[in-house]
């Protein structure tokens, strides 16, 4: 008996395999079936074909890189597919998991047909893959080159669909809790002077200068990748970099340690407790805890009920003329066109990126999640960090451009820094700086030749 | 009677040889494309250097070359062995204690089994995180975390490990020992053999082939350990060598080929194709080598 069951049991199993492997090779439009292939990172929600106009042809699969506007861009996905019949699909990659997700995704029959592609090491992994989007539609549509990335025949690889700018954002209310007001902070010195002046009277005031500077995986990037860019941005001396440079001096290594110093040493949590993490800093600002974040514009919107009048002011670091400084403004956030699709997708999929900028109310949505789309007929920003950054330029200042991009094989460069900072925070002596400072320029190097040797 | 015996197992053995096709075709086509395919195409990507896999193309041994000059993989492949040997002894050891304690009608032990298994049915990428919590909650008294230094990520990853498979090996030491013939036990205990005596020259040689299991095992488990690695401490803390080599110290040689995978490098894809067909020929290799020499102490009953 038991045997039977046994044996009934295990074919049972066997008919199931059968059945599951037969679900991932169906074609995912059938909405009915769930998608089988539970490993695959990231979201994935595919939009009903209902085909009210039979001249539509093509699709459209964007690949998307920004895992915060996932649920406007499947309403705008929707909204697309009901005016025109054409299928839109949105997969989202999990956080920090872009890059697997698109060697996996573009290998596929069905391959997205909107990629990113953010910098120029990603310029020159997916060249080959890219439509060349000079003088099409959508180029046609900006309004600056500014963030526009060529590869090295001068093919235009991708174009920005929207740009962000970080930096410290502040609660100025908190600032004149204190007894400070913002005109004071004009440079390191003077941040320096308010920052600790808080700290120092933390218990008595009820909130404290910085928000915790955590280094697990959801925080450590607020400073190995964009404060680190004030390091490498004084470093270009006034150029900017083109390409990613083979070696880096550290020239501005103790400007860094200033800001970083500051930050660590006057925050709610102490810099021994960083490494563990766990901290929502985002949530310490907007209730109140915490006068300063390092932070950028996405957080914009996220915050903007709580502290209606945050603003951002510069990495001030006691760099020689820093009074001057601006905002860091950048993208990694640029579309690029699959050119190994058909043409109809092709078409589909530049018809949908223009409709995507020029509608009203869909780019209203889109300029809402990404803070600001640079094209002529897109709706105005109402982000108030960009704004900031408008003004900066406005009144002459520098603009910091995102040096930070270069970063060779960023993920592990910035892991180690993560590494030596964890031990500097536990404890802040010269021999662990020096560490720091070995993955900081050394790293820079060594990971540079490991990508390129 | 005998006969027709001969006639029923004739019909059965021809209508086999008719049918087989049937029964046995589905199976061998899902070991086919699930394995054979993927196997044989594994190999010769990694002679290749390819972004996705429809545009390899061939460039020889390069690959190789470069997954045996990598210094982080080759400290990958030392960390995987010493964490192998350390969770083998442990693992095992434990686990046929715990077994052989549970053996000994001791009240409830059939509640204790099935607590003992539960860890097993956890995820692993679950309990790494799990763990991290539980680890940092503790070394945050001390101002320190897991990631900081490389011995608590070593001994981290150890307990966690033994944690979730000492309940899966003790279910087949169970097994085991209770197929021990009583009426042996029974006439070493008459000899006059002392309890040890018992244990070290009857029982354990009579669960030789539940130790070869178990041991293969938590050895194949060890080489191949990845998503306990990943989500408890991803190779942190990571130690710079001369000219600013990195070297993550807690990195298993599963985790140093995901992360060669993606790597910007032109090359990142190929090496690590590479890196996993290595891996594959040692992990076969020591598995087929264990296998051979705890055969060889089993004894026929």
């Amino acid at each position: 008996m038991s045997k039977k069951l046994f044996a009934l049991v295990l074919s049972l199993s066997m008919v199931m395999t059968m059945l599951l492997a037969g679900c991932t090779s169906k074609p995912e439009a059938d909405n009915s079936t769930p998608p089988a292939d539970s490993t695959k990172p990231g979201t994935e929600a595919s939009q009903p074909i209902e085909s009210n106009n039979t001249d539509a042809k093509g699709r459209v699969y964007w690949l998307n890189f920004k895992p915060e506007s996932d649920e406007v861009l499947n309403n705008v996905a929707e909204m697309y597919t009901e005016k025109t019949g054409v299928p839109v699909k949105i997969v989202t990659a999990a956080s920090g998991t872009y890059s697997q997700t698109l060697n996996a995704e573009m290998g596929k029959s069905e391959a997205p047909t909107i990629f990113n592609v953010g910098n120029q090491a990603g310029v020159r992994d997916w060249t080959d893959y890219a439509l060349d989007l000079t003088g099409t539609p959508i180029a046609n549509e900006l309004n600056t080159d500014a963030y526009n990335l060529y590869d090295e025949n001068g093919k235009l690889v991708s174009i920005g669909y929207c740009y962000e700018c970080y930096g410290i954002i502040v609660n100025p209310d908190l600032v004149e809790r204190a007894g400070h007001t913002m005109d004071e902070i004009t440079n390191f010195d003077t941040l320096k002077a308010v920052v600790e002046d808080i700290h120092a009277r933390a218990g008595e005031l009820g909130f404290d200068a910085f928000t915790s500077c955590d280094m697990d995986g959801s925080s450590s990037w607020r400073f190995t990748g964009h404060m680190a860019n004030l390091e490498y941005y004084y470093e270009q001396e006034g150029s900017t970099w083109t390409e990613c440079p083979p070696t880096i001096s550290g020239k501005y290594m103790d400007n860094f340690k200033n800001l970083y110093d500051l930050c660590i040493n006057n925050s709610l949590t102490a810099p021994t407790d960083l490494s563990v993490g766990g901290h929502d800093a985002s949530e310490e600002f907007r209730s109140g805890k915490a006068a300063f974040q390092v932070q950028g514009s996405w957080e914009y919107e996220g915050l903007k009920e709580q502290v209606p009048n945050a603003t951002m002011i510069p990495y001030y670091c006691g760099v020689a003329g820093e009074e001057k400084a601006g905002l860091n403004c950048g993208t990694e956030n640029c579309w690029a066109i699959n050119g190994k699709v058909s043409e109809d997708d092709q078409k589909a999929t530049m018809d949908f990126m223009v409709w995507c900028v020029t509608d009203p109310e869909a780019s209203r949505m889109l300029v809402d999640t990404f803070g600001v789309m640079p094209y002529k007929s897109a709706a105005e920003s109402t982000n108030g960090f960009l704004a900031d950054a408008n003004e900066y330029s406005n009144n002459g200042c520098y603009v910091m451009n995102w040096a930070t991009n270069f970063q060779p094989n960023v993920d592990e460069y910035r892991a180690a820094l993560v590494s030596a900072l964890n031990a500097y925070n536990a404890d802040q002596s010269d021999a662990n700086w020096a560490s720091v400072r070995t993955a900081f320029v050394d790293g820079w190097a060594a990971q540079y030749a490991a990508v390129n040797g | 009677m005998n006969r027709k015996k001969i006639t029923r197992g004739n019909t059965i053995r021809r209508s086999t040889r008719k049918w087989f096709p049937l029964f046995l075709g589905p199976v061998v086509c899902a070991f086919i494309i699930g394995f054979v395919w993927p196997f044989v195409q594994g190999i010769y990507l990694s002679f290749c250097q390819f972004k996705l896999i429809a545009d390899a193309k061939p460039i020889g041994f390069g690959n190789y070359v470069r997954a045996f000059k990598d210094a982080a993989f080759a400290h990958a492949f030392w960390y995987t062995a010493l964490f192998t040997v350390v969770s083998l002894v442990l693992i095992n050891v434990l686990a046929f204690t715990v077994a052989y304690v549970l053996t000994q009608n001791i009240k409830g032990s059939n509640i204790f089994r099935t607590v003992f298994f539960m860890p097993n049915l956890i995820g692993g990428i679950v309990l790494g995180h799990i763990w991290s919590m539980i680890f940092d909650g503790i070394l945050s008294k001390f101002s320190t975390s897991i990631v900081m230094d490389s011995k608590y990520g070593f001994w981290g990853l150890i307990i966690l490990m033994c944690w979730q498979q000492i309940g899966y090996m003790m279910i087949i030491y169970i097994a085991g020992l209770q197929a021990v013939p009583e009426d042996m036990l029974e006439a070493a205990r008459i000899d006059g053999a002392t309890k040890s005596q018992a244990l070290f020259k009857v029982t354990i040689p009579n669960v030789m082939p539940s130790i070869t299991i178990c041991m293969f095992l938590t050895l194949t488990n060890g080489f191949k350990l990845f998503d306990q690695n990943l989500a408890l401490t991803n190779g942190q803390p990571i130690v710079m060598q001369e000219g600013g080599a990195a070297i993550k110290t807690t990195e298993m040689l599963a985790l140093n080929i995901f992360t060669t995978y993606n790597n910007s490098s032109p090359n990142a894809h190929g090496t690590a194709q590479a890196k996993a067909v290595i891996f594959f020929i040692l992990v076969a290799g020591l598995g087929l080598a264990q296998l051979a020499y705890t055969r060889k102490k089993e004894v026929q009953q």
